[in-house]
């Protein structure tokens, strides 16, 4: 025997479940005079700095069918790659934007819409910069533990071919999956949950 | 940056990797709805950069007076929900032991009768007037943090011909860096049902879902008043960055 690490566990992960709205969004599922606001709805204001852009992102089951229970997060550097958070060393970043968005996915549609602005580059862990990206998490009823991927620009061909984190991923014919395409000043992502087309997903 | 006037030390260490023999995997065929919704290819393991390291924080300004009391926040003036009153309360702390403060914290259940005011929702059970079903709390110093509630009913659910979940109540819990993102769900000490439920049986270790039992805790409770349930969460730890340097390259 030896002594005791006293580590304890993560708590295991459980469903969002088809209810996550009443939680996590409740004016958006007709629950009023709680909050004034569902937390994450509006991520910028006119003060905010950067390129305004529009982020049209739907989840799509094994049979291409859009969910629409779903509830994406997403979490980003400012327009000069700076974190609004007490991990960021580097400087201080634009007070009218946390970097922080949260939206259910249309209960009919399964579009889900967030208007921000594009990030700034952030540095890898040996000071290269990786490229421009949004982090998603997704949750839902049937997804277990949530789900960790990146929203890459499609017009960023330059950074994201020297971006680490694109470059980890062996089977080069999925790097694709991580990239939204731009029209306009929106950029469209589709994440597949399965299929030819399966969005690469993280561990980090 | 830190808060200015903080002597608290910023975080910045890696987190512990995640152990997904502990938590469910995606797929679980007996939760028929993950069968179609659970990736196949394996996940891309990376070190954390800083878009893992880091996130928002949420302060208590933000805070109604009423948002830890799901008894009144959707109640008419003077009225209150039905149901056994209860106190949840507990810590979150990290896979050191540590409490997290700060950590923001919403929970959403069913009422007393196990039905949810969701238009998705359409169990025979009635809906409360007075019992909107949503919480929210951020932690403490000590990253303790407690709300009051009526007990959740339990329900049938379309899964199986007769498979009820037990009750429960989701929580989503906020860290301090994006990667430690968790939603789970809080169950009752001795609810049968829990063995039964094809959700909770995603998860393969009986001591991880023992993790997510609330016992009753007769020390917290309000005489002639409230039963109460203890609640602790953990989230991922970090590594410390004591002894750590960073050569180009590494």
């Amino acid at each position: 025997m030896a002594q005791s690490l006293d580590r304890l566990k993560e708590s295991p992960s459980q469903t969002a479940g088809p209810y996550v709205h009443i939680g996590l969004t409740p004016n958006f599922c007709g629950i009023g005079g709680v909050y004034d606001n569902d937390l994450g709805s509006t991520m910028v204001n006119e003060l905010t700095k950067g390129e305004r852009i529009e982020l049209r992102i739907r989840v799509l089951d094994g049979t291409g069918t859009p969910l629409r229970d779903a509830l994406i997060e997403t979490w980003q550097a400012d327009a000069a790659g700076i974190y609004n958070s007490p991990a960021e060393l580097r400087g201080t970043a634009d007070p009218n934007f946390l970097g922080w968005g949260r939206q259910p996915t249309d209960m009919e549609t399964g579009v889900c819409l967030f208007r921000t602005i594009k990030p700034g580059r952030v540095p890898f862990r040996d000071g290269r910069l990786m490229a421009p990206h949004i982090t998603l998490w997704i949750v839902a009823r049937g997804i277990n533990i949530g789900l960790h991927t990146r929203l890459y620009f499609s017009d960023e061909e330059k950074a994201n071919a020297e971006d680490p984190i694109l470059a980890r991923i062996e089977h080069r014919v999925r790097v694709p999956t991580l990239i939204a395409e731009r029209h306009g000043d929106t950029y469209v992502f589709d994440v597949h949950l399965q299929g030819e087309k399966e969005t690469v997903f993280f561990d980090s | 940056m830190p808060e200015p006037g903080s002597n608290r030390t910023p975080e910045t260490g890696a987190f512990f990797q995640r152990d997904r023999q502990w938590h469910p995997p995606a797929f679980t065929p007996g939760y028929k709805s993950s069968v179609l919704r659970s990736p196949q290819k394996a996940l891309v393991a990376f070190a954390n950069t800083l878009s893992e390291l880091s996130g928002p924080v949420f302060g208590h300004a933000m805070l109604g007076e009423l948002d830890n009391d799901l008894i009144h926040n959707f109640a008419r003036s003077g009225e209150s929900a039905i149901g056994e009153r209860i106190i949840v309360q507990g810590r979150v702390l990290d896979e050191r032991g540590r409490g997290v403060p700060g950590v923001l914290l919403e929970f959403w259940q069913a009422n007393a009768g196990g039905r949810y005011r969701h238009k998705k929702d359409g169990y025979l059970a009635p809906l409360d007037p007075n019992f909107g079903g949503c919480g929210r709390a951020i932690t403490g110093e000590d990253g303790g943090y407690a709300f009051r509630t009526v007990r959740p009913g339990p329900y049938p659910w379309p899964n199986g011909p007769n498979d009820w979940r037990p009750a429960h109540i989701h929580f989503s819990v906020f860290g301090h860096g994006f990667a430690q993102r968790l939603i789970t769900q809080m169950y009752f000490e001795g609810d049968p049902l829990i063995w039964r439920c094809p959700i909770v049986g995603g998860i393969s270790d009986r001591r991880a879902v023992e993790a997510l039992i609330a016992p009753l805790d007769m020390q917290s409770t309000i005489p002639m008043d409230a039963l109460a349930y203890k609640f602790d969460i953990v989230l991922r730890g970090r590594r410390s960055t004591l002894f750590e340097n960073r050569p180009e390259g590494n």
